[in-house]
């Protein structure tokens, strides 16, 4: 096996090659997962927060259950919308099987549980804060979460962050959804899987490292709108 | 109240989201075809190599999904695809038997090897008998790596045992290890902890990371490796694109496909040998 002097610059060859194809696998795995984030924040910090302000009995059920799915095994996320979208199953109409849509559904199952846990954590936090406040404005329950989801929008990007972490980062689902098919629907991890299994283990590890560095760009943007936004809000 | 996010808000952004997707579904695309192959096919860059032939002949664009044959004929009776083509003649009969497919094609073959380290513990090398070489290694109890995925591969292997009259059932978890994986994930296993394993001969000589292994014993006329290729039924599943996908079949059969398979070739090697339409061939002879 190859030292990992070389396999960095393996990577590096690759990403100034400029190769079209891998750009095209790099773009396909960030539209599906952020996509996959942004759908799942929709669900999920609304879910959270309402389960932060509104007390209903068998709550602590749903929150346990919420924070248990955290840890979804994406194989069986993927094999549950395989059966879903199969042609003999109950979607298969619609033909979303192994395109990039179906990774998105997949992806976003996955991850809306760990951002609605991570959501309702903080904004049970702050409701604490909050709530005297909330409560002598007269402020109607939607309009408190809608509060809570924008003043804690810092601390949420956090949960949304995980959230893309964990899209990013699976292969078991997407490769059972998307099929690993070239040019339609192969991503990074896919694309890792596939080269893996060919032996050619120095361009799965410089495929490691571009996903990792990609990573690492999205998780640093985040944090630089972030800060750039609270710098704008308290000038 | 203004810095709130309104419900407005929350709906304006999810269109924004939906928008996202909507190019996905709906990109104008080229004419195209699901197959459900194998990953030997995948793994040695046969498809690599015929496919831009195909599509620049008939602007049909194919799909590959390269899965172990038992999960292909699965997602092919499910409906999820547009041809079959793998290597397990019987499960592939059986398939059109039970109305899943239309008709079975011979298409081409090569054959399995059997690979192990150099230190061979079997004292098995340069033979040519595959079921006295399995006797040696469950006799000694040298470490074997099995697909154990119900693949075409692992399919032929357990005949193998069988043929060698051993029971691997017993042995699974001493030396005997069943990965539970595809082709090359199992060589990466077998080469890691210097086990023997039966692949693919094309898997085998595109396969990068052979370490301490080498080929053990290879041509023995059992270790012969078929393949064939399906039209999934349309009567069936109605999304199967019966023009597209029988467009493709007709290809792979006559002698531009049958050429195109000859012609790939890996390290100087020809890696598969067409061979449609021998066994009518035969039949009429």
């Amino acid at each position: 096996m190859s030292d990992s002097g070389s396999i960095f610059s393996l990577a590096l060859g690759l990403v100034l090659s400029g190769d079209a194809e891998l750009w095209s696998i790099i773009a396909l795995s960030l539209r599906v997962s952020l996509t996959a984030v942004a759908l799942a924040c929709l669900i999920g910090l609304p879910l959270g927060a309402f389960l932060a302000v509104v007390k209903f009995p068998g709550r602590d059920a749903v929150v346990a259950l919420l924070n248990a799915f955290m840890g979804l095994p994406p194989v069986v996320v993927g094999l549950f919308v395989y059966l879903a979208l199969s042609r003999s199953g109950p979607l298969g109409v619609l033909g979303l099987l192994y395109t990039p849509t179906a990774m998105i559904i997949a992806q976003t199952i996955l991850v809306t549980p760990l951002i609605a846990a991570l959501a309702r954590q903080s904004m049970a936090d702050l409701h604490v804060e909050y709530d005297e406040l909330f409560r002598s404005l007269g402020l109607s329950m939607s309009r408190t979460i809608a509060a809570l989801i924008w003043d804690g929008r810092y601390s949420l990007s956090t949960a949304a962050l995980a959230g893309f972490g964990r899209a990013i980062a699976e292969v078991g689902a997407v490769i059972i959804v998307g099929g690993n098919i070239e040019h339609v629907t192969r991503v990074m991890t896919t694309a890792i899987a596939l080269e893996t299994s060919k032996g050619d283990l120095a361009l799965a590890m410089a495929l490691g490292l571009i996903l990792i560095t990609l990573a690492l760009f999205v998780n640093s943007a985040v944090l630089t709108l972030n800060r750039t936004a609270r710098r704008l809000a308290y000038a | 109240m203004k810095r709130y996010l309104s419900p407005l808000a929350v709906v304006s952004l999810a269109a924004v989201a939906l928008v996202t997707i909507a190019p996905v579904t709906a990109e104008a695309e080229d004419p195209f075809i699901i197959v459900q192959s194998t990953t030997s096919t995948q793994n040695s860059g046969l498809f690599n190599h015929i496919l831009p032939m195909f599509k620049k002949k008939t602007g049909i664009d194919v799909r590959v999904v390269a899965v172990g044959t038992g999960q292909a004929i699965k997602n092919a009776a499910n409906g999820d695809g547009d041809v079959l083509l793998v290597h397990a003649k019987a499960a592939e009969e059986k398939f059109v038997a039970e109305g899943g497919g239309v008709k079975r094609f011979d298409v081409m073959y090569n054959d399995f090897v059997i690979v192990g380290p150099k230190s061979d513990p079997a004292k098995i090398a340069r033979g040519k008998d595959a079921a006295a070489a399995l006797k040696s290694i469950a006799d000694v109890k040298a470490p074997f790596a099995s697909r154990g995925d119900d693949s075409g591969t692992h399919k032929a292997e357990k005949r193998h045992w069988k043929a060698a009259g051993v029971d691997i059932e017993k042995a699974s978890g001493d030396w005997y290890r069943s990965t539970g994986s595809g082709m090359g994930a199992t060589l990466n296993t077998a080469a890691g902890m210097g086990a023997y394993a039966l692949t693919d001969r094309a898997t085998w000589i595109a396969f990068k990371n052979k370490g301490d292994l080498q080929i053990v014993i290879e041509g023995d006329p059992k270790l012969f490796n078929q393949y064939g290729v399906i039209l999934v039924n349309p009567e069936k599943h109605k999304n199967v694109k019966v023009k597209e996908g029988q467009a493709f079949i007709d290809w792979l059969l006559g002698a531009e496909g049958q050429n195109a398979i000859r012609s790939f070739q890996l390290d100087g090697k020809q890696l598969f040998f067409p061979n449609a339409g021998q066994e009518n061939m035969k039949k009429a002879g």
